[in-house]
């Protein structure tokens, strides 16, 4: 058991669809009497199965995958408002969570009166509360209206004052879905910067979010689940650019289907290595060829065409267009194929590439994500960073 | 800060229930505010935009046991037991309407808080019990008047009064119990919300309000006092008028009293475990 703050063992949650998933009397009392016949088809679904994963005291784990991966449910359970249908969780000390915003909020009290209602949801008794209630008032920043019914705050300061109330309270475990999916770019920041230092605190954070970034800044493991099941667990930075690479698709070309009545659109796009070949899996150290297809049956005038470049976490590396070159012309009829060389500037790992078609006044096009590729060979140890320049030095005696 | 962090905390577990699950009541305790919480926030919630606040607590029991005092005493001619009618049906009304917002709150209360429920831990026992507390208030303030209408027609409790809280927590009880039963059925069964209200008025009408409980004759005695609420009105209005007192027929009122309380936790906690996925 050691230093261990959460303990999950072979963790499965079956959800019944149907009809005895409640609903009314009459469609229970038509159960019963078809039973006598036969045994009614229920459909089942596993929202969570065989999930098996320890956090320990004082660190955050980061829980990932896509809408329906059962993050919601593992959180449910490890808070115990549900109960598992196989399986044990574990937990130990108090647990606060804070699965949607406001959540035990009462609309009618006032802002007071629902941080010490929070406070005792928690367990926390009214001294207990008392002692960070100056805390929580200073980071909502909401001090003004402390006796105003939290039915009148705007939506802003009702998400500051819920999200401050569930950082600050006395929880050792700390159970947070989403909630940084709301709130102004200023909020979030601060919300993960309290949570870096909840953490500090040597306290346990379970931390939910599509924000990729905020969970590689937080936690330092990741919990990546699919349908139910853990795909891996791990370093956070390597579950989650293998999350993200599974999530484009690995192919090295695409053809778009025909636009009828368009007057220009993209036909196909394929990444070719030095030999010419179309592949998704490139060297590092090569130039490769981004090859787009494009057929204009009107002429368009200032037809322009970008490519876009983007890291699986979504920052924007290249941004290469034809109208970058004058003396480049794409709007005559016709097929057109247009190479973009990129030079051996990139770092290793996954990229993803865009398209957009269109001119100054519209866009005709825009595809996000078209094609994943993968550059290999990297200088190892040094990871964090997009591109790899090999800039020139400098080494001389100092006079 | 790292004060806080409970490494010799014990552990929690979260697994299947096999068989029955044992009322915990020691975490109950650790969520006493909670439960006060609730009720306070349900008894502010009531009367934060009502003009006349508590007010009400006073005027609907008071015009309820003026309608009986008119359709029963007046024009049926039913006996009160050699007490003031209006007096005599106003005993048994307070405890009633107590009786009554009790059940129908407690059997409301998890609906009431299904966005807790679904969200956040805590005993969910905690929700009916903080629901038949809000009641009492209203209840205290009637009383108030009470004591104002016994002054008024001169009329003095004898030394049964101090069995009266006996009466009033056994009534707490069997709200509580009847109250969690359905509460844990309407999670279920919405067609409950419907019919309860209708259950509540008949309810009424199967219990000594608005006429004596000789009413009923003979051997229909014992099948009558089945209701609990029989029993405990009896009482009340014993231990408050000098009526007479509750008969040997009583003790199957505690009976089913004490059953119903008992059922009633049973059947909560057995469906307690699946509120969050059904609510």
């Amino acid at each position: 058991m050691g230093d261990n703050a959460i303990e999950v063992e072979g963790l499965g949650k079956r959800y019944l669809l149907g009809e005895d998933a409640g609903g009314t009397m009459r469609e229970t009392l038509a159960g019963f009497a078809r039973r006598r016949g036969r045994r009614p088809q229920r459909s089942e679904l596993w929202s969570l199965r065989d999930v098996s994963f320890e956090v320990p005291q004082g660190s955050a784990l980061g829980l990932i995958g896509r809408n329906g991966a059962g993050k919601s449910t593992l959180l449910k359970v490890l808070s115990r408002i549900t109960e598992p249908t196989t399986g044990v969780s574990r937990t130990r000390g108090r647990v606060g969570s804070l699965l949607e915003v406001g959540t035990g909020f009462h609309p009618e009290l006032t802002g007071r009166e629902n941080v010490y209602l929070n406070g005792a949801i928690l367990g926390m008794g009214r001294r207990d509360t008392n002692r960070r209630f100056d805390e929580i008032v200073a980071f909502a920043g909401v001090e003004r209206f402390l006796d105003t019914p939290v039915k009148r705050y705007s939506s802003g300061m009702y998400l500051r004052l819920a999200f401050a109330v569930a950082a600050h309270l006395d929880a050792e475990i700390l159970l947070v879905d989403e909630v940084l999916a709301v709130g102004d770019a200023e909020f979030q920041r601060r919300c993960l910067g309290r949570m870096a230092s909840v953490e500090r605190e040597g306290r346990t954070v379970v931390f939910v979010s599509h924000n990729l970034d905020a969970i590689v800044r937080l936690c330092p493991t990741c919990l990546w689940l699919d349908q139910g099941e853990v795909v891996e667990l791990g370093p956070t930075s390597v579950v989650a650019d293998r999350y993200l690479a599974a999530g484009v698709q690995q192919i090295e070309q695409k053809v778009f289907d025909e636009v009828p009545g368009a007057r220009a659109s993209l036909r196909a796009l394929s990444v070719r290595n030095s030999d010419g070949t179309a592949t998704s899996v490139l060297r590092r150290d090569e130039p490769f060829t981004i090859e787009v297809a494009v057929s204009v049956r009107e002429p368009v005038r200032d037809l322009n065409l970008a490519v876009q470049v983007r890291t699986l976490r979504g920052v924007p590396v290249l941004n290469e267009a034809i109208s970058d070159h004058p003396e480049l012309h794409l709007g005559t009829p016709g097929e057109h194929v247009l190479r973009l060389e990129v030079p051996p500037v990139l770092n290793a790992g996954d990229y993803s590439i865009g398209l957009w078609l269109g001119t100054d006044f519209e866009d005709l096009a825009w595809e996000e994500d078209v094609v994943s590729i993968h550059l290999e060979g990297g200088v190892a140890g040094r990871p964090d960073r997009v591109l790899q320049l090999r800039l020139p030095w400098e080494i001389r005696p100092a006079e | 800060m790292t004060d806080r962090v409970a490494s010799d905390a014990p552990w929690v577990e979260n697994r299947p229930t096999r068989g029955r699950r044992a009322l915990q009541l020691e975490e109950l305790w650790a969520y006493r505010e909670l439960v006060a919480f609730l009720a306070v926030r349900d008894i502010k919630v009531r009367y934060k935009q009502a003009v006349f606040g508590g007010a009400w607590a006073v005027v609907q029991p008071l015009a309820s046991a003026a309608i009986f005092t008119v359709v029963f005493g007046r024009l049926a001619k039913v006996s009160s037991q050699g007490v003031p009618f209006l007096v005599w049906s106003f005993t048994a009304v307070t405890l009633w309407s107590y009786f009554s917002t009790a059940v129908n709150g407690a059997r409301g209360s998890l609906l009431a808080n299904a966005a807790l429920i679904t969200k956040v831990y805590f005993p969910r026992i905690a929700a009916p019990l903080a629901s038949v507390l809000p009641g009492l208030i209203d209840l205290a303030v009637a009383l108030v008047v009470l004591v104002g209408l016994l002054v008024w027609n001169g009329l003095a409790p004898g030394p049964e009064l101090v069995l009266a809280p006996l009466f009033l927590v056994g009534t707490v009880l069997v709200a509580f119990g009847i109250g969690t039963l359905f509460a844990a059925v309407t999670v279920q069964y919405r067609d409950v919300q419907q019919v309860f209200g209708l259950v509540l008025q008949l309810w009424l009408f199967a219990t000594p309000v608005a006429y004596p409980p000789t009413l009923v004759k003979g051997g229909w005695q014992w099948v009558y006092h089945l209701n609990p609420v029989v029993g405990l009105v009896e009482g009340w209005r014993w231990s408050i008028l000098g009526t007479p007192a509750p008969g040997r027929q009583a003790l199957v009122s505690l009976a089913v009293g004490v059953v119903t309380l008992v059922g009633g936790l049973r059947v909560f906690q057995r469906s307690e475990r699946r509120f969050a996925d059904v609510i």
